[in-house]
């Protein structure tokens, strides 16, 4: 049999739409703890936990060529010690088969959030800035860790191709994070007086760009920008939104009261995406792998919104 | 509502940009355009309409309050260039009155870019502004990518110190940090100094009061004869000295680095004395 190419959180939305862009040209083993819903048929599923032992055999049974590793949960409405064991636990034990059974290609997906938004942010953040989300929200602190894990991983492991991607804030018709959630509210929040830039990408995209980086040339960590930067107040505009503005001091006690008796989903620090800047300089993919988003701005902002 | 509102404070001012520039600076005023995605902005969120309608206010101030004069702006090159001024009044307004005599008065046109504060992005409104106006936050990362991208830079080496520095110190350089020297060598760029005559005297501090200033979270709390400092309608004089070229390494030490920003420093202490010893009085 063809050596084949692991992906972990198959079942998600980023996870089906990569499946469809690749079961074509690659043997393809999902593992996810949720059912694949609509999984084609030449796509092989292994429904479990990667914190099992039960995992290691899926590398013991196949010759596994690349593996893609998705399957990172954010939801703040998990414990966080659940969480962290699932994201940190999980990735450790990935890693250790990918070493193990000689994996020759590691593709990580971690984000550009793990630098976090702040006011003396430089407006293009490159890939060696360091990772400081966690400093004004300890809620991502797992995904900083993965991050990490994956680098080191990188280091140690040179006959490895690693690849770890931290593409800018994922949206589409069903992607349901923070973000996308976010848009999709006719009368979002936005802090009086700010208007940050932001950087969307189509999840399409960032299909498209996990199944580019299984090519040999690229290696390490690798902003992934979309079509561009917009001010938040144009996304709304497009969107035909109206947002409330309202005053920074208050909204972080107002929103923190409203997410502990669960009036709303957006933890108090994710205020700061729509305060300050988060943005990233993507020149090192668009060089590496002749990047190229296919989807334009107007397509991308309008994905949110659904078919 | 609010945003119809805003709207039509940007019309009215756009009209009165229009009323105060004549044919030639508007046209120029026209070619400050940069590349702009379909929304209006360019990736450091900069927009041209929004800055001539922002400009407004800054073109009568330049025109009919400082009646500002600019001696030498033709010296100003092509290409990527360092602006190094003195810094004074207060009110960053000298930092304004540049960037108009680079729009109006420099051939050809430029839009400069002036490196705020890092406090400034954590200002509602004042955060927005800048951005749509091309300010951007000081990092040497910042710095950096705008040079290598051949844009012109404004900086104020002595920051704070000498925008807040009390009536007695007036015309006295502040020290002057280092990192501009270090972008220059790294980025090759050459320097003009820039002496701003008439500024020091805008709104004299008397005394700065600094337990207010913390208390509100500002840089100083400045106490002028008015109050607040309101500037006074001085008369503005700009010098733009030669181009100067710094070569040697970025990384050197900062004794070495200090060596170079003297002579900048000096440059610009004595257009400070000439313009002071040319001008008839403050206010003419």
């Amino acid at each position: 049999m063809r050596p084949a190419v692991v992906v972990t959180g198959i079942s998600g939305n980023l996870g089906r739409t990569l499946a469809k862009l690749l079961h074509k040209h690659e043997r393809i083993i999902g593992i996810d703890r949720r059912p694949f819903l609509g999984r084609p048929k030449d796509v092989e599923m292994y429904e479990l936990d990667l914190r099992k032992k039960k995992a290691e055999d899926v590398f013991r049974k196949n010759e596994v060529r690349a593996v893609i590793h998705m399957g990172i949960m954010h939801d703040p409405r998990m414990s966080e010690e659940e969480h962290h064991s699932f994201n940190v636990v999980g990735t450790t034990r990935l890693l250790e088969y990918c070493a193990k059974y000689g994996v020759k290609k590691v593709v990580v997906l971690s984000s550009a959030n793990v630098y976090g938004p702040s006011p003396d942010n430089s407006n293009f953040l490159t890939e060696d800035a360091p990772l400081m989300a966690a400093s004004r929200f300890s809620g991502v602190r797992d995904l900083i860790e993965v991050d990490m894990l994956a680098h080191g991983f990188f280091w140690k492991h040179p006959h490895i191709e690693t690849v770890i991607l931290r593409p800018v804030h994922i949206v589409g018709p069903t992607i349901k994070n923070a973000p996308s959630n976010y848009l999709r509210l006719r009368h979002p929040w936005m802090l009086a007086g700010f208007d940050p830039m932001v950087q969307l990408i189509h999840v399409e995209d960032v299909a498209r760009a996990m199944v580019e980086a299984l090519r040999p040339e690229p290696k390490g960590v690798y902003n992934v920008v979309g079509p561009g930067e917009v001010p938040l107040s144009a996304v709304m505009r497009e969107l035909g939104n109206t947002p409330i503005p309202v005053p920074h001091p208050v909204a972080r006690p107002l929103l923190g009261m409203l997410f502990k008796y669960r009036l709303a989903n957006f933890p108090p620090p994710e205020l700061d995406h729509i305060q300050f800047l988060c943005a990233v300089d993507g020149n090192r993919w668009v060089k590496d792998v002749d990047w190229k988003p296919r989807h334009s701005m107007r397509e991308t902002i309008r994905s949110i919104q659904g078919d | 509502m609010l945003e119809r509102l805003g709207d039509r404070v940007k019309k009215g001012l756009r009209e009165w940009t229009d009323r105060l520039a004549n044919d030639e600076q508007k046209e120029r005023l026209h070619a400050l355009a940069r590349p702009q995605n379909e929304y209006g902005v360019d990736p450091f969120g900069y927009n041209l309409d929004f800055s001539l309608s922002a400009v407004a206010p800054f073109l009568w101030l330049y025109r009919n309050y400082f009646r500002v004069e600019t001696f030498g702006i033709e010296k100003v090159p092509a290409g990527r260039v360092l602006l190094v001024s003195n810094h004074s009044g207060q009110l960053p307004l000298d930092g304004a009155m540049i960037g108009v005599s680079m729009m109006l008065e420099a051939s050809p046109p430029r839009a400069i870019r002036s490196m705020v504060e890092k406090w400034v992005p954590s200002l509602p409104y004042v955060s927005t502004f800048m951005a749509r106006m091309g300010q951007i936050v000081g990092t040497p990362e910042n710095c950096r990518r705008l040079l290598e991208s051949d844009e012109a830079i404004l900086v104020f080496p002595e920051g704070q110190r000498g925008i807040s520095k009390l009536w007695p110190q007036r015309y006295q350089l502040q020290e002057f940090g280092l990192g501009f020297m270090r972008l220059a060598l790294e980025t090759r760029t050459p320097i003009v100094p820039v002496a701003v005559v008439g500024a020091e005297e805008q709104a004299p501090a008397l005394m700065d009061l600094k337990p207010v200033a913390k208390l509100l979270g500002f840089p100083a709390f400045p106490v002028t004869p008015t109050g607040l400092p309101i500037p006074l309608p001085t008369k503005y004089r700009i010098y733009f000295g030669d181009p100067m070229h710094f070569t040697g390494r970025p990384d050197d030490e900062d004794s070495e680095l200090d060596k170079k920003v003297r002579t900048v420093k000096a440059s610009i202490q004595s257009m400070l004395h000439q313009g002071l010893k040319e001008r008839r009085g403050v206010f003419w």
